[in-house]
């Protein structure tokens, strides 16, 4: 898809729409437990300070993620 | 034969095949289910109202000061702890040793036999008294702050920003709340792994908890630096280079506890590291006047009561052996001189020794221990001040600035507890593991404590 | 030495360290983390659990009690999780307590601040139980970030009691365990209006309902058994095995007796 590309490299301070998760098993249900499902907006917040994870609100809290795992959202601008 | 209910689990694989479908299906119903009735029963009336929690974090997680703000923090507790606790200490300590002596009067005047007065005043009186001076300010001054900054929110941003570091050595990021949890008491520190997840990683969260330094060994911490290396400067900046000296430790722990998480990954606790998901709570603002109040009254007495609970029957045992004579020795004596050789490797004394290992049970203990040993083979009587400490130490038991350090660093390191023990192996029931616990910080300690000397020795620095 | 609460019952209150020696209604603190259940928990039973602001603080589920009207309740703080589909041990734990110690009534604790996500977590306790009261809580935390929530509306569209609450400074506890003697005692009767899900998956559920009816008798929730079989959920369905062999027993004895 075009405009497509994974949660971690999207710039802090903007927003990103979720349209499908890529991981299995676990990881996927704790992503969509977190409340990252298709459809969702979510919001880049900051980086720590080694640049990993990093913070998002996703529908109210804020939630910080290893590159491992939002490497396996995927969004649209 | 299938049971009835593997039968509908067929059944239900056979209506919705695609597991991942099903899961998402669900999860999205309810997600927008809950979005629908909160739009329809929730009004944010001004939307534009700042957001503090975020503007605060953008400074405390940020790539400049993100790091320095912790350090800064870390070094400001404690020397809050340790400015603070320098005059009260010193208040408790003469009023308890003025009690002592009253009560070496009623003994006397009842005519008590000395071993008794011995065993009771010398003995259990003195341990009580030493630990609760030396205990209760800094832990008073200590636990309400710490609780005030978890109040707050601080911790999770600590795990955010450590999280790379852990993540490095194969380690979980709530690893750092866990340590978090290990300055109050290293035994909750423990109960609190089980909010890591994976098993391996909560595994290398137990085995290196006692990296850091609990409320038990806080004041062997303090008091060491204040004497020592506080002591050995002018009066105005004693206390900062005592605080430089315990933040440098706690550092040093924190650094030692990363290596060996990475060194676990590497070897007995192989594999990658699991996910790993935190929330980070917005700022909350503490009721200050509950919190110190609580602090003080749950946390500061259940951890002294069960100090004194220990350091009574302790302060006892410690005075019949160092009363117990084995030929023209005493037993204390007897059995710290055999260790004494191998201490001496270590940069400490036989004595430091028998006190870290007689203090098992709880580490606030050792230096009561050490003390009561020092002053039964001395014509000292009294012992009410910093001042007096230092003057056992030094000048009667020929300590310098290495042994203060190595004692130290190996109060830092060495086998957990006994009530720590205990949790590990009640949340692991494993006796390995238990065994690994002692033998990881032990070689730690005895080896950082040889090449401390050996350096020191080496290059004439003492 | 005498019958214990429900010893004749399943659904045994024994296996998660239950045990009341009178009828003492079970109360269950669940909740997202973070939102208060253990200050919560403090505020009902004036004991001193340790409450600390990020997730996770409370790993050891501790139980206390409270006496209202002359009744004694017993409560117990489970572990915060954000859902119960069982990814995690704390989920498990939580669950599993709501699903079969079947506690009189499960408080769902709610941040305020944050409905959307915990509103989640409410929609499926409902799934397991009809007994749920919502506790709004932190709607100190709420007024002072100027969201006002329409506690009237929302416990209608849920059909659920919504108690506001600021667990802190001790407000609406009065309040809340009115509720939950109301509610004990049937004054007031919650019907949950639960989610729905796509045509597809409802057939489904319908579908294996009629087929769990007769198994497992009215005891649990079927339609919540129905999704977790379509979900596949395997730790459930284990512990569902084992409650089908003693709901079996149970049945073959009554009609021994009969
Ligand atoms: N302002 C305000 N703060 C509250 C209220 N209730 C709880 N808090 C604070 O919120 C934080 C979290 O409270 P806890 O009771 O520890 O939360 P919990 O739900 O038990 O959290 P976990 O055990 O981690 O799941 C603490 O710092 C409390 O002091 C409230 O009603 N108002
Ligand atoms: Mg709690």
């Amino acid at each position: 898809m075009k405009g497509s590309i994974t949660l971690d490299t999207v710039p802090s301070n903007t927003f990103a729409l979720i349209t499908s998760i890529n991981a299995d098993g676990p990881t996927r249900r704790r992503l969509l437990d977190l409340g990252l499902v298709p459809g969702t907006r979510v919001e880049v917040l900051q980086r720590s300070p080694m640049g990993d994870p990093v913070a998002y609100n996703i529908r109210g809290a804020v939630i910080a993620l290893r590159k491992e795992e939002s490497s396996q959202v995927q969004t649209s601008r | 034969m299938s049971s009835p209910i593997r039968q509908l689990l067929d059944e239900a694989a056979k209506s919705c095949p695609n597991q991942n479908e099903v899961r998402d299906n669900i999860v999205k119903s309810i997600y927008s289910s809950a979005e629908n009735i909160t739009s329809n029963t929730q009004y944010v009336e001004d939307k534009k109202s700042t957001d503090w929690s975020r503007k605060i974090d953008n400074i405390l997680t940020s790539p400049i000061w993100g790091f320095p703000i912790m350090l800064a923090l870390l070094t400001t507790v404690f020397w809050i702890t340790i400015a603070g606790a320098n005059v009260p200490s010193s208040m408790l300590a003469t009023g308890l040793f003025w009690i002592e002596d009253r009560l070496t009067e009623v003994f006397m005047a009842l005519n008590a036999p000395g071993w008794l007065r011995g065993f009771l005043v010398t003995g259990v009186y003195r341990s009580l008294a030493w630990v609760v001076s030396v205990m209760l300010p800094p832990m008073a001054i200590f636990f309400p702050i710490f609780t005030l900054l978890e109040d707050l929110g601080y911790l999770p941003r600590v795990a955010f920003n450590m999280d790379r570091f852990f993540k490095k050595a194969g380690a979980h990021g709530k690893q750092a709340l866990t340590m978090s949890m290990g300055f109050g008491c290293n035994a909750a520190g423990i109960i609190s792994c089980r909010i890591i997840e994976s098993p391996r990683e909560r595994l290398i969260a137990i085995l290196t908890n006692n990296f850091v330094p609990c409320n038990g060994r806080f004041p062997i911490l303090i008091a060491l630096a204040t004497i020592f290396i506080g002591g050995s400067v002018a009066a105005s900046i004693s206390s900062i280079i005592a605080t430089l000296t315990v933040a440098g430790l706690v550092v040093f722990g924190i650094t030692i506890t990363l290596f060996i998480s990475w060194l676990l990954s590497k070897t007995l606790l192989k594999g990658v590291p699991s996910s790993f998901t935190l929330e980070l709570p917005p700022y909350r603002k503490p009721k200050i006047g509950e919190v110190i109040v609580r602090s003080i009254l749950d946390r500061t007495i259940f951890v002294l009561t069960r100090a004194m609970i220990i350091a009574a029957p302790a302060g006892g045992i410690v005075w019949i052996m160092a009363n117990t004579m084995v030929g023209d020795t005493s037993l204390l004596a007897a059995f710290a001189s055999w260790l004494n050789p191998f201490a001496q490797l270590m940069g400490m004394d036989g004595f430091i020794l028998t006190a870290f290992i007689l203090g098992l049970p709880a580490n606030e203990i050792v230096f009561p221990i050490l003390i009561m040993s020092y002053i039964s083979g001395s014509g000292m009587l009294e012992l009410s001040s910093l001042e007096a400490l230092r003057h056992l130490l030094v000048d009667e038991n020929g300590w310098t600035w290495l042994t203060a350090l190595c004692t130290m660093v190996f109060a830092l390191c060495h086998w957990p507890c006994g009530t720590t023990l205990y949790t590990i192996q009640k949340e692991q029931h494993s006796w390995y593991w238990t065994f690994l616990a002692i033998a990881i910080p032990t070689a730690v300690g005895i080896v950082t404590c040889m090449i401390i000397n050996l350096l020191a020795k080496g290059f004439g620095l003492v | 030495m005498g019958l214990t609460y429900q010893s004749t019952g399943i659904t045994s209150r024994e296996n998660f360290n239950i045990t009341c020696i009178s009828n003492e209604p079970v109360i269950a603190l669940a909740g997202n983390p973070n939102t208060g259940k253990s200050t919560l928990f403090n505020a009902l039973t004036g004991l001193r659990q340790h409450t600390g602001n990020w997730p996770g603080k409370t790993v050891l589920q501790s139980k206390g009690t409270y006496i209202y009207n002359t009744r004694k309740y017993l409560v117990v703080d489970l572990p915060g999780t954000y859902s119960l589909l069982a990814n995690s041990v704390e989920e498990e734990v939580a669950r599993d307590f709501i699903c079969f110690a079947k506690p009189e009534v499960t408080i769902v604790v709610v941040d305020s601040t944050c409905m959307e996500r915990n509103l989640n977590m409410v929609l499926q306790v409902m799934e397991i139980t009809s007994n749920v009261i919502v506790c709004l809580n932190l709607i100190d935390e709420a007024r002072r970030k100027k969201i006002q929530i329409d506690t009237e509306k929302l416990s209608r569209t849920l059909g659920i009691p919504v108690i506001p609450t600021a667990a802190r400074n001790k407000e609406g506890i009065e309040e809340l365990m009115n509720t939950t003697n109301k509610l004990i005692s049937g004054q007031i009767k919650p019907r949950p209006n639960l989610v729905k899900y796509d045509k597809k998956l409802e057939d489904a559920i319908l579908h294996l309902e009629s087929k769990i009816k007769p198994l497992l008798g009215d005891e649990l929730s079927t339609r919540w058994i129905a999704l977790r079989l379509l979900d596949r959920d395997t730790k459930l369905i284990s512990a569902l095995e084992d409650f089908y062999d003693k709901h079996k027993i149970l049945e073959m004895s009554k009609e021994v007796m009969a």
